[in-house]
């Protein structure tokens, strides 16, 4: 299963399930980022980590070992779906 | 009608527009809320609610209320009304973002749960119209349950509805409901509140069953033992299996609430647009484009730092000595006028001095964190800094340090994790700054750049200096990760705001606040630590014979001065006879008197004669007993060991500008001269200094490089943790390195050297 971490600029897709220490978990959740979320890589920070990430109106930066813990399922058809 | 004083809480989400409604409402009548035993200030300020007077409390920003740390825990505390130095509050006013309301109802549906009166703030209209999105505000307040008011918190728009529904709602006192939990998930905290015998209000119980490792469990564990540890994973066991996992069953129940209530009150555009922030993020986090932008942005800081506020400190360096010597004819000579000449006005001088270095830098952060900026330059500079524990916030504080310390580490307020913070703060004062450099430009000058010696050395050997610091702060910093501030790793998910324009009055407003609290907090001490200082080298006053030092060097200096034309005249003669070069000779004498003497005071003063009861201690780094002396009473600030070294080797007080600055007048550049003659002078006979001059000079270097000698940076440490541990926890460790790291230095210098 690919993980955010997987993904490059521009690709998007959406999230299956989020795992982690419960902190990070209860973070990502606070910021909106749940189960079914359609996310899209931004950018990678110069050396490759952190990435930016952005979903609905929210932008976040991650590290690649928080976003390792993100399994997501890559979307098909390349038009971001705003989740309402 | 009410009477009393209304208190009021503002929360809100970082970026939400919390400061700006707070200034919106409150105007000037601010001030700082402290908080014991946590690192959290509040500001307060008073304001109107439709004619009712009251108190604003501005809370933190946060996300949530589930709290992590006793920091976060200080608002939630206050809000359920269990802090005894505050009031519960009578309304609360949840301030949302309208560009991004989903998320920022989050938290608003959290403080639903808290038994008092919300008010929802809808700020930022104007963007969210700008993206079209169309609100209906009634319809909102009615599936939301409390009233909505929208607000342009920059613009002042809407403050008056908003005060007039403050003033309501706490007339009314309705207590709103946020969402409901699932059934199984309610009785698993009430078998859970009643097994804790309602020694804690059901909110706090929801928060301990749903934040794992949080706050309120750490503390009631601590309380209660193991055993309410094994409770609580057997009542989450539970939930699991009944398809309510912790924390994701709370996500997951408000979001359902919260976006069922937007869908039912906001009309979006079919099609996202394409905003701003998309735009220039697309340059701005840019592998290249966004790191050459980095660049200049920190070439501007660091060089505005640096160099804009260098006019400034020298105007306020000049006043303070037009100061003094006012103070100096007015005032009759004895103890008094020492301590207000050199003991006060110096303290007050070297307080004020760093004001504009740390109200430009704060004016650069205003500007940044307003628009946005701060968040991405984290963003890039995060890999890099995790190479030594921290995090991509901690990396404007430890650039600014290279500038001064101090305002490096009131910078530091912009790193939310406490232990990252700390460890910031404990290695910001090895980052080599300003103030170092003119000890490096006098030793350098007088053992380095000798003549035939290489051209490149100094250079090479001041940017070792530099290099120093650079290497051992990492170094610190991931120690003190892996030992004194051990702990889980903190959650690095930061959010990317979106940009926005700064409002001047908003970065002049943080601009004045940073030079205020830096004054009244850590001046007062920086005061204290001079007149100690000046004490220690004033007493005892009085020579062998009881003759007063003070009086004595006036008299001395009274004299030169009524033979200074005559001296003038006899060395411009260039055919003098003997009569008049023995004239000379005398006078040149009688001229020197004066820094004679004052060295003699200062040799036999308390700090003096501690020099030399010292003197083995700083054998082994090749020192004797003055440079001891020196490097001690350099401990208010460390440029302060030039004029010590002035006056301990005769030469009078040299101005540490004068060092290595070609547009210093002549008589200070002479004495600057002067001084690296002397040291030359008084090393060369002896055995070791004679011998080894190099290496004892770079020890010294190397000890300041290490060194704390800052009480202003050892003030700020104080004020930015709260507590003395850390200052002097931070002045031992790099006292420890600096004595250590000189006296390296000085046993390799010397078998080098043979």
């Amino acid at each position: 299963m690919p993980t955010l971490a997987d993904l490059s600029p521009g690709q998007r897709a959406e999230v299956l399930a989020i795992s982690g220490d419960p902190a990070l978990v209860q973070r990502l959740y606070e910021l909106g980022l749940l189960e079914g979320e359609h996310v899209e890589v931004v950018a990678l920070a110069p050396l490759g980590d952190p990435i930016e990430i952005r979903f609905s109106n929210s932008r976040l930066s991650l590290r690649r070992a928080e976003a390792a813990g993100i399994t997501v399922a890559l979307n098909a058809d390349c038009r971001m779906r705003d989740s309402e | 009608m009410l009477t009393t004083t209304l208190t009021v809480a503002l929360v809100g989400n970082p970026n939400a527009g919390k400061s700006t409604l707070f200034n919106a409402l409150s105007g000037l009548r601010q001030r700082v809320g402290n908080y014991p035993g946590v690192t959290v200030e509040m500001k307060k300020g008073q304001f109107s609610a439709d004619g009712v007077p009251a108190e604003l409390i501005d809370l933190p920003g946060t996300y949530s209320l589930a709290a992590r740390s006793p920091d976060e825990m200080v608002a939630v505390d206050l809000l359920l009304g269990r802090r005894p130095e505050e009031p519960r509050p009578a309304v609360v006013v949840s301030i949302v973002d309208a560009t991004n309301l989903d998320r920022h109802l989050y938290l608003t549906s959290q403080l639903l749960d808290l038994g008092v009166p919300v008010v929802v703030a809808v700020n930022m209209i104007d963007a969210a119209a700008a993206q079209g999105l169309t609100f209906n505000y009634a319809k909102l307040a009615e599936r939301l349950g409390v009233p909505v008011v929208p607000i342009q918190a920059n613009k002042g728009l809407g403050i008056p509805e908003l005060t007039k529904a403050i003033r309501a709602a706490a007339e009314s006192g309705k207590v709103p409901h946020g969402p409901a939990f699932p059934e199984a998930f309610d009785s698993v905290v009430e078998q859970l509140q009643k097994e804790l015998s309602g020694e804690i209000p059901l909110f706090l119980t929801r928060r301990l069953l749903l934040d794992i490792g949080g706050y309120v469990e750490q503390w009631l564990v601590e309380r209660h033992g193991e055993e309410l540890k094994a409770k609580l994973a057997a009542a989450r066991e539970k939930l699991s299996a009944a398809g309510h996992a912790t924390p994701g069953v709370e996500a997951r129940t408000r979001f359902a609430w919260v976006r069922a209530a937007v869908a039912a009150a906001v009309t979006k555009p079919t099609v996202r647009p394409v905003t701003w922030t998309d735009r220039i993020d697309a340059i701005l986090t840019h592998r290249l484009w966004g790191t050459l932008v980095f660049l200049v942005v920190m070439f501007l800081l660091f060089q505005s730092i640096f160099l804009a506020a260098k006019p400034l400190m020298d105007a306020i360096d000049g006043v303070r000595e037009s100061v003094a010597k006012a103070a100096e004819e007015v005032m009759p000579s004895g103890p008094l006028r020492g301590l207000v000449v050199d003991g006060i006005i110096k303290g007050v001088g070297s307080v004020l001095v760093f004001l504009p270095q740390i109200m430009i830098l704060f004016g650069f952060i205003a500007i940044l964190e307003d628009c946005g900026y701060m968040a991405r330059a984290a963003f890039l500079m995060d890999r890099v800094m995790s190479r030594c524990g921290l995090s991509g916030k901690s990396f404007i504080p430890m650039l600014s340090s290279v500038a001064c310390a101090v305002p490096g580490i009131m910078a530091t307020r912009v790193i939310e994790n406490r232990r990252d913070r700390f460890a910031t703060i404990l290695v910001a004062p090895l980052m080599s700054c300003s103030a170092r450099l003119p000890v490096y430009v006098l030793l350098i000058g007088a053992f380095i750049a000798r003549p035939g010696s290489s051209g490149w050395l100094p250079g090479l050997v001041l940017f070792a200096m530099y290099m120093i610091g650079f290497t051992v702060a990492p170094l610190v910093a991931l120690t003190l990760k892996r030992t004194l501030l051990r702990g889980a790793p903190p959650v690095f998910v930061m959010e990317l705001p979106h940009y926005r324009r700064p409002k001047v009055i908003s970065v002049l407003r943080r601009m004045f606040e940073a030079g205020k609290a830096f004054t009244l907090r850590a001046g007062t001490i920086i005061c204290a630590a001079m007149v100690i200082v000046w004490a220690l080298l004033y007493f005892p006053h009085t020579d062998a014979n009881g003759g007063s030092y003070p009086d004595r060097l006036e008299k001395a200096e009274e004299e030169a001065r009524q033979h200074v034309d005559l001296r003038k005249e006899l060395k411009a003669k260039e055919n003098a006879s003997q009569q008049e070069q023995d004239e000379l000779a005398k006078l040149d004498e009688e001229a020197a008197l004066p820094d004679k003497l004052r060295g003699e005071w200062k040799r036999q003063s308390i700090l003096g004669r501690a020099g030399r009861w010292l003197e083995p201690a700083f054998e082994p780094l090749g020192w004797d007993w003055k440079i001891g002396v020196a490097a001690m009473a350099s401990f208010p600030a460390r440029e302060v060991i030039v004029g010590t070294f002035g006056l301990l080797y005769d030469v009078g007080e040299v101005d540490t500008k004068a060092i290595g600055n070609n547009e210093a007048d002549d008589e200070a550049k002479e004495k600057a001269a002067g001084l690296t003659r002397a040291v030359q002078k008084e090393w060369a006979p002896d055995p070791v200094r004679g011998k080894y001059g190099v290496p004892v000079a770079l020890s010294v270097m190397v000890f300041f490089a290490l060194c704390c000698q800052c009480a202003a940076t050892l003030a700020t440490i104080w004020r930015e943790t709260k507590s003395w541990l850390w200052p002097a926890f931070t002045f031992s460790y790099m006292t420890t390195l600096a004595y250590l790291g000189a006296m390296l230095t000085f046993q390799v210098g010397r078998l080098i050297v043979g």
